[in-house]
């Protein structure tokens, strides 16, 4: 049911990992969906994203499509970088099924969320970006549970 | 090409060849349709007889009381909606549980579109009915209570007998979705004062398309689909003979092989679920202990999802099964999970192996390591576990 590209993706997923110190993380999505992502940028002094890192919880498009972005927004301007849309997501992966769009839209939102966290700890304001809705710190509401 | 290790048998099985062989000359050979008078019809109608008998016998019941189906879903529909239109001048309350299989629970609920009220019990941490809620659940309008002899996704098995005395006691049908436990566990529908019972041939090595449903003399439900006058006129439709024959040699050799192949899958089965609670950390156990299925296996793993976990199994040839929404076509994870009480994002993390007989001990082996070393992978691209692992390194 997924193109070669998204398995490709999700067997040797890119950029898996975090970001000490970095310029801006994102976390967007919730566990009662199934889908968490986490985006981490080191973006510098002249605003082009030198790294990108991301960690995914979530089904096999879920992975692909971090993996994806990531591979995207290196090496872009943070105004690039927010060109990237959850279609340029979906067409770098050769297509999603219907029912994995919305892992894609995740993709996308993760970058923002990112972007936003960077512009609010550096007192910047990027233009054309909105505050992220789906941040998962905002609704947390489900208890650690353990084993 | 890799080994293929099938842990997917609560999906369906593979068609024994004893059975595909069984099954053959009635698709070219003796190919007469039951209802003609000529000889080689006779043939075709004395092999549906015998599959009939057999399978009567092996649930303590009269070949009369069988009635052969598409399947385990047709049975359920025509046991819950043929008894409540039947039933109705009697009362419009029908009473399940909240882990049936979609072809219960969404026949209900066209039920109760129909202005019929149903109440869905809830399960106990195990997946259990309680029996003192069902007895609380029971009103004077009570017409029906169907209860799953055995779950499908963590092979909880119900207390069948004191549910059926329970219906008994009040005058109420008692209906089971036995289409796991069918061909696993030893059923007499006498002794546990069952009214109904739904199976299907193709989960216990016989072929897809074919089941049936028992229906206790008396009951009085009507005919679901309409036409010809095969199955005592209660289920029109020229007979699937090759199918009907094919299940009842199905059910023949699952009798025949049960002691055995049940306590050799009962072994490897605890032994797989001893392993992965040991060797695995933050993996649970989900259904039972020891009231479940002889070959089913259900784990949540936490900190990961279900389909990821399934796509990089199949990579190593291995197949599974998953509650996560992803694999269920929803946004929510399995119902069943969910009603024994686990969170969402653990439910999403579900693993399910069903067993056959034909699965060794290194089968297993190869399976618990392959399994190891994926979880611990996607645990280590996991937001989830990360902020688990920082949390716990802070002394919180």
């Amino acid at each position: 049911m997924y193109s070669e590209k998204v398995m490709d993706h999700f067997q040797n997923p890119r950029n898996v990992g975090e970001i000490e110190n970095a310029s801006g993380v994102g976390t967007v999505g919730n566990a009662k969906c199934g889908d968490i992502m986490r985006m981490y940028l080191d973006i510098d002094d002249n605003g082009v994203i030198r790294d990108c890192k991301f960690k995914t919880f979530g089904c096999g498009a879920a992975v692909a499509t971090s993996s994806m972005a990531t591979e995207l927004v290196k090496g872009k301007t943070v105004q690039e970088a927010l060109q990237v849309t959850n279609k340029a997501v979906m067409e770098a992966l050769d297509g999603l099924p219907p029912v994995k769009v919305h892992c894609s839209l995740l993709a996308e939102e993760a970058i923002h969320a990112a972007l936003w966290d960077y512009a609010e700890k550096h007192g910047l304001k990027i233009e054309g970006l909105q505050k992220p809705k789906s941040d998962i710190h905002e609704g947390e509401e489900e208890e650690e549970e353990e084993y | 090409m890799k080994k293929l290790i099938y842990l997917d048998n609560a999906a369906t099985t593979r068609t024994a060849p004893e059975v595909a062989q069984a099954m053959l000359p009635y698709f070219s050979e003796i190919y007469g349709n039951p209802s003609s008078i000529y000889s080689i019809a006779g043939e075709s109608r004395k092999a549906v007889d015998q599959a009939r008998e057999t399978i009567a016998e092996a649930l303590g019941a009269q070949p009369e009381e069988i009635y052969f189906t598409a399947g385990g879903t047709e049975s359920d529909n025509w046991a819950l909606k043929a008894t409540a239109e039947f039933y109705r001048k009697k009362g419009n309350h029908i009473i399940t549980t909240k882990i049936e299989h979609h072809a219960v629970l969404h026949s209900c609920q066209w039920l109760e579109k129909q202005g019929f009220e149903v109440t869905y019990l809830n399960v106990d941490e195990n997946g259990v009915v309680r029996l003192e809620e069902l007895k609380k659940a029971i009103r004077p309008t009570t017409i029906l209570i169907s209860v799953m002899y055995a779950n499908n996704e963590i092979g909880t098995i119900q207390p069948i007998r004191e549910i059926g005395e329970i219906a008994r006691e009040h005058g109420i049908l008692f209906h089971t979705d036995a289409v796991q436990a069918f061909g696993q566990l030893p059923i007499r529908v006498d002794d546990c004062h069952i009214d109904m019972l739904s199976a299907s041939g193709h989960k216990l090595n016989g072929p897809k398309g074919i089941g049936f449903l028992y229906i206790r003399k008396g009951v009085k439900i009507r005919s679901f689909i309409h036409g010809g006058a095969q199955e005592r006129k209660r289920r029109a439709g020229t007979e699937n003979v090759p199918g009907i024959v094919g299940l009842g040699k199905a059910v023949e050799r699952a009798v025949r092989t049960m002691e055995e192949r049940t306590q050799k899958e009962r072994e490897l089965r605890d032994y797989l679920i001893e392993r992965v609670q040991r060797e695995i950390p933050y993996s649970r156990l989900n259904g039972h202990r020891t009231l479940r299925l002889p070959n089913n296996a259900n784990f949540s793993f936490q900190f990961i999802e279900g389909e990821s976990l399934l796509i990089m199994l199949d990579m190593e040839g291995i197949c599974g099964s998953s509650g996560s929404a992803c694999t269920s076509g929803s946004l929510d994870p399995s119902h069943v999970l969910l009603a024994i009480g686990l969170p969402h994002e653990i439910a999403h993390g579900s693993l399910r192996l069903t067993l056959n007989e034909e699965i060794t001990k290194e089968d297993l082996d190869f399976v618990i390591d392959t399994l190891k070393k994926i979880v611990e992978r996607l645990r280590g691209m996991s937001p989830l576990y990360e902020d688990f692992v920082k949390k716990a390194q802070h002394g919180n």
